[in-house]
C-alpha cells in the first residue's frame, strides 16, 4: 500500500526524514507520532509528491511515485484523500458544494454528484447540515465535511493531518470513530497527532518519529517518553538509533 | 470534456461577480487600451484610405513627344510599352486634344484667354497609366531609354512622398499596437493575479484533491476571457459613438482637405468589433495565464 525504502529527504541542513523505511498495508490504521518537527510532515508530503525525495523509493498503491512526472501527480492525489487540523473549507461554498467540488475536478456530471454527495454526507453523519456554509457550523461538523470532501472520491488512502487538533474531546472521539468507520470500509488511514490518549485508547499501530528516524513501530501506545522500554523501538530509541521495520 | 467546460464557465461567471471591483478594473484597463488602440486605428484607416485614393491621382505618366516624332515612331514606342506589366494602359494624347482637356480641367471658365494663342505651345504626349504607385519610377525610366521624347514627367517626388508616408504610418501602427498590447498584459495580469491571490486557498485545496494544472486554470482563464470580451464590446461602442460624432463634426471640412469622404461608422465599427475581440480575447487569456504561472509550479 505505502512502502518507503531507505527515504532520505534534507531541507538545507535539516533533516527531514533519514534513510526511513516503513510498510504500511491496504487497510491499515495507522497513527504517526512524534513531537514538532520530527519529520511527520515530510512524511505526509512525499506521500502526496508535494516535495520529493533526495533518495530512497516510495510506493503508493503499487506505484513508484518518485519517478511520478508532474502530470502524474494529480492522479496519484485522487488515490489519496486529505483531512486537515484546520479543515481547510471553503468558505464561500456550501457543505454541499464544498463536498461537490472534490468531484467537479475529477470531471463528474452533475448527476454522479447529486447522487453521490448527500450519500457521503450521511455517512458523515451531517446530511441536514447540506445547505450551510462552513462558518455556520460547528468545528466538529466542519471536520465531517472536511472528512467526506476526502472520501468521497473513494480513496485508497486517507491522511488525517492531526485531525482532532482543534477539537474538544468529545468531538475529537466522534470523529475518530468516524475514521474507524472509514477505515473498516477498506479506506487505508495514516493519521499524524498528538493526541496521547486517542492513540492509546484506539489501540492501533504507532510509528513514532524523531529527529527524522522512526523510533518506534509497534501496536498499542502513544508513549514513548513513558515507561515503554518493553517495546524493542523504545529501547532502541533510547540507544538513538533507528529500528525499522520493513 | 463537457462537464468541465460548464464548469469553468460558471465558475468564470461566479468569479468575475465575486470580485466585481477587481474585474472592473481588469474591464476598464483592457476597455481603455482598446479605445486608445481604436481611435488610431480609426484615424489611420481614414488617412490611408485618403492616401491611396491620393496615390490614384498619381498614377499617370506623361512622355511629351519631340516635335518631329511622328504618330507612326509614337506606336512603336506605344506598343513596346503595353508589353509592360508594370502597364495598366497606354494611349497616345496629341496636341489639340490636350489643350481641350487643359482649358476644361485647369482653365475652365477662363478658357477663352487661351483663345488668343496663336500656336499651341502643348506637344503631342504618350499617356501611361501605372498598374500601382510604385511602378511610376521604372516605366519613367524605360521612357526615357526612346528616341523622340523630349520629357518624361509624372509626379515623383508626391509619389514617393505618398509611398513613405504609407509605410511608416502602418510602421507606427505596428509599434503602437504591440506596445498598447504589452502594458494591458501586464495590467490584466496584475488585477488577475490578485483575484488568483484571494482564491489561493482554493487553488492549493484543488491540488490536494487531485485537479490537474489546467482544471484550476480554467475559470480564471475564462474569467481572463470573458472580461475580455465585455471590453471590446465597450471599447467597440464607444470607439462607433465618438467616431460618429466626429464624422458629423468633421466630415465636410475634412473631406475638404482630403478629398474624399469619410469611412462609414458601420463598416469601420464591423471591422474594429472583430479586432477587438480577438485583441480582447487573447490579452484577458494571457493576463491570467501569466498571473497563474507562480501558483501552479508544484
Amino acid at each position: 500500500m505505502i512502502i518507503f525504502e531507505n527515504v532520505t529527504k534534507n531541507y538545507n541542513t535539516n533533516v527531514g526524514l533519514d534513510n526511513v523505511s516503513i510498510k504500511i498495508n491496504k487497510g491499515d490504521f495507522v497513527f504517526l507520532v512524534g513531537p514538532s518537527g520530527a519529520g511527520k510532515s515530510t512524511f505526509i508530503k512525499l506521500i502526496l509528491k508535494e516535495i520529493d525525495a533526495d533518495s530512497g523509493s516510495i510506493q503508493v498503491d503499487g506505484k513508484e511515485i518518485t519517478r511520478l512526472s508532474n502530470r502524474e501527480i494529480p492522479k496519484l492525489r485522487r488515490s489519496t484523500g486529505i483531512v486537515f487540523q484546520d479543515f481547510r473549507l471553503l468558505p464561500k461554498k456550501t457543505v454541499f458544494e464544498n463536498v461537490a467540488f472534490a468531484m467537479e475536478i475529477i470531471h463528474q456530471s452533475p448527476r454522479q454528484i447529486r447522487r453521490q454527495v448527500p450519500q457521503v454526507l450521511s455517512l458523515v453523519g451531517i446530511s441536514n447540515k447540506a445547505s450551510k456554509y462552513p462558518s455556520e457550523l460547528s468545528a466538529g461538523e466542519q471536520q465531517r465535511v472536511a472528512i467526506a470532501r476526502a472520501i468521497v472520491n473513494s480513496p485508497t488512502v486517507l491522511i488525517a493531518d492531526e485531525p482532532t487538533g482543534n477539537l474538544d474531546p468529545d468531538t475529537a472521539w466522534e470523529i475518530m470513530r468516524l475514521l474507524e468507520q472509514i477505515n473498516m470500509r477498506g479506506t487505508t488511514i495514516v493519521m499524524v497527532t498528538h493526541a496521547k490518549d486517542i492513540v492509546d485508547r484506539m489501540g492501533k499501530r504507532v510509528i513514532a518519529i524523531e529527529k527524522g528516524r522512526i523510533v518506534r513501530d509497534d501496536v498499542g501506545h502513544y508513549g514513548y517518553q513513558e515507561n515503554n522500554s518493553k517495546h524493542m523501538g523504545m529501547y532502541s530509541y533510547e540507544k538513538g538509533g533507528p529500528l525499522n521495520h520493513v | 470534456m463537457f462537464n468541465s467546460l460548464r464548469y469553468y464557465v460558471k465558475q468564470a461567471f461566479v468569479q468575475v461577480f465575486r470580485n466585481r471591483a477587481m474585474s472592473l478594473a481588469s474591464m476598464f484597463s483592457i476597455t481603455a487600451m482598446l479605445l486608445i488602440l481604436g481611435i488610431f486605428f480609426v484615424v489611420m484607416v481614414n488617412i490611408g484610405v485618403a492616401i491611396e485614393e491620393a496615390k490614384a491621382d498619381f498614377d499617370s505618366v506623361s512622355a511629351y513627344l519631340a516635335d518631329e516624332t511622328t504618330y507612326e515612331q509614337a506606336e512603336v514606342i506605344i506598343l513596346q510599352l503595353s508589353g509592360m506589366e508594370e502597364v495598366a494602359d497606354v494611349y497616345y494624347l496629341d496636341k489639340d486634344t490636350a489643350m481641350e482637356q487643359w482649358k476644361a480641367q485647369e482653365w475652365q471658365d477662363n478658357a477663352y484667354l487661351l483663345d488668343g494663342l496663336v500656336e499651341n505651345p502643348l506637344p503631342n504626349s504618350i499617356e501611361v497609366k501605372v498598374r500601382a504607385l510604385e511602378d511610376a519610377d521604372r516605366v519613367a525610366e524605360v521612357l526615357g531609354t526612346f528616341d523622340g521624347i523630349s520629357k518624361v514627367k509624372y509626379y515623383q517626388e508626391t509619389v514617393d512622398k505618398l509611398v513613405q508616408i504609407t509605410d511608416s504610418l502602418n510602421m507606427g501602427l505596428l509599434v503602437i499596437m504591440a506596445f498598447l498590447v504589452i502594458v494591458s498584459v501586464v495590467v490584466v495580469s496584475n488585477t488577475v493575479k490578485l483575484t488568483v491571490f484571494a482564491r489561493q486557498r482554493e487553488i492549493e485545496i484543488m491540488k490536494y484533491v487531485g485537479a490537474t494544472n489546467w482544471f484550476i486554470r480554467g475559470p480564471f482563464l475564462t474569467e481572463g476571457i470573458i472580461i475580455g470580451l465585455i471590453a471590446a464590446g465597450v471599447s467597440a461602442g464607444i470607439t462607433a459613438l465618438i467616431y460618429s460624432r466626429a464624422i458629423a463634426a468633421l466630415s465636410l471640412d475634412l473631406s475638404l482637405i482630403l478629398g474624399n469622404p469619410m469611412v462609414p461608422v458601420g463598416f469601420m465599427t464591423f471591422n474594429l468589433i472583430w479586432i477587438f475581440i480577438a485583441l480582447g480575447v487573447s490579452i484577458g487569456a494571457c493576463g491570467s495565464i501569466i498571473s497563474m504561472r507562480r501558483f501552479l509550479d508544484t
